[in-house]
């Protein structure tokens, strides 16, 4: 349903996506790894039209016709059922919870806005109780979960998350990664940009890994779980014991 | 309380009043777009030539004059936006600042142009002029009028920025640009939303500051929008109840200085107010409502 061929991405003087490709297809999960800078937030912004490619295309299939992304507005982007929830979560922390959700469906006419909210508060009890209180007084866990439901609130085709698990506690990553299941199995497909390699690569159906703006690696995701390359440099293992360290 | 004291809080809360609309749209620019836009006073200049156009030289009546000022205030600041500052969005912030001073003497000069600087008499109808007796005070029908309606205003003004699907998108877009797109909120139509309503507002300013003071000239925006501008910033840019209380608060100071102070002192007005703006911003140098800028994402 995605494709994005032979993408490069300029920011100021810096080349910071050099010639990527990379698709993903109707009901994935995709997951996209990488150290700090590698170009995984700059990936999904280019998706997104907060960046403009300066070389190559991205194709986009939605109601049996193919659009051209790169020439979008980002608001005509979420239109056609792309829903990008970024990294650091970016809940307007000044709007009430229901607010937040109430954006998130800006785009939407039809009357179905209403009963989605309400699924989203069944979805997520802790945003009903929190409904009318003002968005940057959650939690970390709450602000994501928060982040997560406005970006369904558009009702996508395909979701894309950026870095999910940054932050959050244990026991919060592994309710965020089951909510993922959970969304991917309603029929959303799900493109997620993740540093914690351990977890994104069981979760996901397929992987790519980018460095310094060149995806080096993809494949179904197992088989890159047992990658001598991924397993030293993502996993931790056979190197450092920290994915910090590996990192270098 | 005295007559005298009293009617000086009269006299202030009308001046206050006019202030309020402006500094309310100078407050919401600047939150959305992080502008403080110079050529707002300019759009108070428009709505009282619109005024005088419509009402003293095509002769008009008033229910058809007053909505069109406002829609013109509104069709103004919008297509400044368009024309001056979308062109360059996402530049830094010093150069929306000179052009806003450059559109603001291109709209002040082409005025010139059209109407000469000569001042414009613009008469109101005398029933508005009528005065109104108030505990051995004196408030004319206009002057309650300003206050009424200047508060009419700004409830409708809290219930579409609290209430509305758009207004609440303009508060996103304000806080959050990036995400407000990635919410699929076409933020080029929020921010040109928060220059019309403050043109509107200002357009509405324009046609009472004319009526009140019964003359209309291109260089009149001038020195009310720096006022606004200065309860703006009191009240704390980007607070739109800063910018009200602001509004309020500059009025009534100023005419209380004029007021109380020997008569030798009123020509110096204008030195009181940006006085006291100094005079705020040391001790609270985020204004009055206003967040300190760590709190701003």
């Amino acid at each position: 349903m995605l494709e994005v061929a032979d993408v490069s991405v300029w920011r100021g003087a810096s080349k910071v996506l050099d010639r990527i490709s990379l698709r993903v297809e109707e009901g994935e999960i995709v997951v996209l790894l990488g150290a700090n800078g590698a170009g995984k937030t700059s990936t999904l912004m280019t998706i997104s039209g907060l960046l403009r490619p300066r070389e190559g295309g991205i194709r986009f299939r939605a109601d049996g016709r193919e659009h051209d992304l790169a020439r979008l507005a980002p608001d005509r982007i979420v239109g056609l059922g792309i829903a990008h929830c970024p990294e650091g979560r970016q809940i307007f922390a000044s709007l009430s919870v229901r607010e937040n959700l109430v954006m998130g469906a800006f785009l939407r006419r039809d009357d179905a806005v209403a009963s989605d909210l309400d699924r989203m508060m069944d979805l997520f009890p802790v945003l009903a109780e929190r409904a009318s209180m003002r968005a940057g007084l959650l939690s970390g866990g709450e602000q994501m979960m928060l982040a997560i439901a406005r970006a369904l609130m558009s009702r996508p085709r395909l979701l894309m998350l950026d870095e999910p698990s940054l932050g959050l506690a244990p026991q919060v990553i592994d309710r965020i990664f089951d909510i993922i299941e959970d969304i991917r199995a309603r029929g959303t497909t799900v493109l997620v940009v993740e540093q914690n390699a351990t977890m994104a690569l069981d979760l996901a159906d397929r992987a790519y890994v980018l460095e310094t703006g060149r995806i080096t690696l993809s494949g179904p995701a197992d088989k890159l779980a047992r990658d001598p390359r991924v397993r030293e440099a993502y996993l931790g293992l056979g190197g450092g014991t920290a994915e910090t360290e590996a990192r270098a | 309380m005295s007559a005298y004291l009293l009617q000086q809080i009269i006299n202030g809360l009308v001046l206050g009043s006019m202030y309020a609309l402006v500094a309310v749209g100078f407050s919401m620019i600047y939150s959305i777009v992080r502008l403080i836009n110079f050529a707002h006073g300019d759009v108070v200049m428009i709505g009282a030539l619109s005024t005088f156009f419509a009402f003293a030289v095509m002769g008009l009546p008033l229910w058809v004059t007053i909505p069109a000022t406002v829609v013109i205030g509104a069709a103004v600041a919008a297509l400044i936006d368009l024309l001056a500052f979308r062109p360059q969005r996402g530049a830094p912030q010093v150069n929306g600042f000179i052009t806003s001073l450059g559109v603001s003497i291109l709209i002040q000069n082409v005025a010139i142009l059209l109407l000469t600087a000569q001042p414009r008499p613009l008469r109101l109808p005398s029933a508005l002029k009528a005065n109104l007796d108030l505990f051995g005070t004196r408030l004319s029908v206009l002057d309650g009028l300003i206050v009424a309606s200047t508060v009419l205003a700004l409830v409708v003004l809290t219930l579409f920025v609290r209430r509305t699907r758009l207004g609440i998108a303009m508060r996103a877009t304000a806080e959050n640009p990036h995400a407000a797109q990635l919410a699929g909120i076409p933020i080029n139509r929020a921010i040109m939303t928060a220059f019309a309503v403050g043109g509107a507002l200002a357009g509405f300013a324009g046609l009472m500051w004319g009526g009140r003071y019964g003359q209309v000239d291109p260089l009149m925006g001038f020195v009310p929008g720096l006022k606004a501008f200065v309860a703006a910033v009191i009240g704390g840019v980007g607070s739109l109840t800063g910018a009200v209380l602001g509004g309020y608060l500059l009025g009534l100071a100023e005419v209380m200085l004029v007021g109380f102070l020997p008569s030798d002192y009123g020509a110096y007005r204008d030195a009181f107010v940006f006085g006291l703006l100094i005079l705020v911003l040391l001790v609270l140098p985020n204004g009055l409502l206003g967040q300190s800028s760590e709190d701003r994402a």
